[in-house]
């Protein structure tokens, strides 16, 4: 990734634009008790398109201002969110991050780590209630709503970032052959 | 990246450890005012879209909703008729004794309309942003209402947003009682459930009918007082579980305020009279 001035006004943007959505839109729309989450998806399309250190340092902030935004214990998000964009980041850079599938199961994994991850983080600080089994069902949910959600999150942070991108992960075309070349001939 | 992961860590940690008024809470404040405006922005303009994406889904839920909405309004006629006679003999026993004041509850209170403008995406943080703040008179630890019933508490203010933690966050507590005399307790809430509160240290042995409902209790000793006024709706008993080990029954209400849809919100300010009274002293 070619980072330069222009790359890192383009992702600021890009990280305050999520956020805002995220809170303002996307979380109060429920479809079967349990909402969307942007935060995710953001740092692990970039951790796939310009890989691991790209990835967690859009993740920390997308953390760090989703945390000051919604005065939440800060750092949480940030520390998760670091994971999901090194981890996919990782992918990108140990095996073929250009599959079609990648998005959509990555999105649902990455989603159901952050949730399974803001609950461990929740449990070490501390839970003063009781805790529903319904949190499964809807951390779950939210992953699936998610999975499908990446495929136009993952083209839209694509299309951000597509100047700046060294090699943009599109599915290769077949090399057109020269058999093909003669006989149309 | 291990730097960020320190960080990330150090952040939290100076967090956790600090008090209300620390640095760190400061700034998130001041990021919250600049934030703000976009986020009520987004909200106001992007409305259309999340309320076709919501219309969507509650078309499934219409059906079977119809058929709960015609049983509640059933009873909701008669609870009506009774509560007027209730509150005729409340004017007319008020006015024996000398009170002069209107039954408009809650007393002493100014109501500061307010619209949600931000949620929080997670159910470990059950809270909202509403565009009102200390400009208008909003304070820490007020009461937040919306129309069915008992919302939260603010618990965060900026100068024109403030940050409403939600009955049904882990942290929440509301000192509430089963009417017409039913026993006390404590309202908390069930992580990743918004449908389930539940009234804890009632003693076993009082009895708990199911449907009853649960409203703040407003306690008040010589140097304490509630956040919470008395009076104000909580929520309808769904179920109580007694476990023979246990010194109380744990009952469960369903929430009257549907919190997960909530656009308007009124912040209960203390008003002018009040202030007034409380300087005035007991």
């Amino acid at each position: 990734m070619n980072v330069t001035w222009r790359t890192v006004v383009r992702l600021t943007v890009l990280i305050v634009a999520v956020v805002v959505l995220q809170i303002a839109v996307v979380a109060q729309i429920v479809v079967f008790d349990a909402s969307a989450d942007l935060l995710p998806l953001v740092a692990l399309s970039i951790g796939l398109l310009a890989g691991p250190v790209a990835g967690a340092t859009v993740g920390f902030m997308l953390g760090l201002v989703a945390d000051m935004a919604l005065l939440q214990t800060l750092g949480v998000s940030s520390l998760l969110l670091i994971g999901v964009g090194y981890g996919a980041g990782r992918f990108r850079e140990m095996r073929d991050a250009t599959h079609k599938l990648v998005p959509p199961i990555g999105g649902f994994l990455a989603t159901l780590g952050f949730d399974a991850g803001f609950a461990l983080v929740q449990f070490l600080l501390g839970v003063d209630s009781s805790v529903s089994p319904l949190v499964i069902r809807e951390a779950l949910v939210s992953a699936v709503i998610n999975g499908l959600l990446v495929i136009p999150v993952f083209a839209g942070v694509r299309t951000v970032l597509r100047s700046d991108l060294i090699d943009d992960l599109r599915p290769r075309r077949r090399p057109v052959t020269r058999t093909r070349v003669l006989s149309q001939s | 990246m291990a730097l960020l992961v320190s960080l990330s860590i150090a952040l939290l940690t100076v967090y956790f450890g600090e008090s209300a008024s620390g640095g760190l809470h400061n700034v998130q404040r001041g990021f919250l005012e600049v934030m703000a405006p976009l986020q009520e922005g987004a909200s106001r303009t992007l409305k259309p879209v999340s309320d076709l994406v919501g219309w969507a889904g509650d078309v499934f839920d219409a059906k079977s909703e119809n058929k709960d909405l015609k049983k509640q309004n059933e009873q909701l006629r008669a609870q009506l008729a009774a509560a007027q006679t209730a509150e005729r003999d409340v004017r007319q026993l008020r006015g024996l004794v000398g009170f002069n004041e209107s039954a408009r509850f809650p007393d002493g209170h100014d109501p500061v309309a307010a619209r949600v403008i931000g949620r929080s995406p997670t159910v470990w943080y059950s809270a909202i942003t509403i565009d009102k703040g200390s400009d208008q008179g909003v304070r820490d630890d007020q009461p937040v209402v919306s129309g069915a019933g008992l919302v939260g508490r603010v618990s965060d203010v900026a100068p024109d947003a403030a940050r409403v933690t939600l009955i049904t966050d882990h942290t929440s507590g509301v000192s509430a009682q089963l009417v017409p005399d039913g026993p006390n307790g404590l309202v908390k809430a069930t992580v990743g459930n918004p449908n389930d509160l539940i009234l804890d240290f009632v003693q076993k042995g009082r009895a708990v009918s199911k449907g009853a409902t649960v409203v703040t209790s407003g306690w008040r000793s010589s140097r304490l007082e509630s956040l919470f006024p008395r009076g104000i709706p909580i929520g309808r008993v769904s179920r109580v579980d007694s476990d023979e080990r246990e010194l109380y029954q744990r009952v469960h209400l369903r929430p009257f305020a549907d919190l997960r849809e909530l656009d308007m919100v009124e912040v209960l300010t203390r008003g002018p009279r009040a202030v007034q009274n409380a300087q005035a002293g007991p």
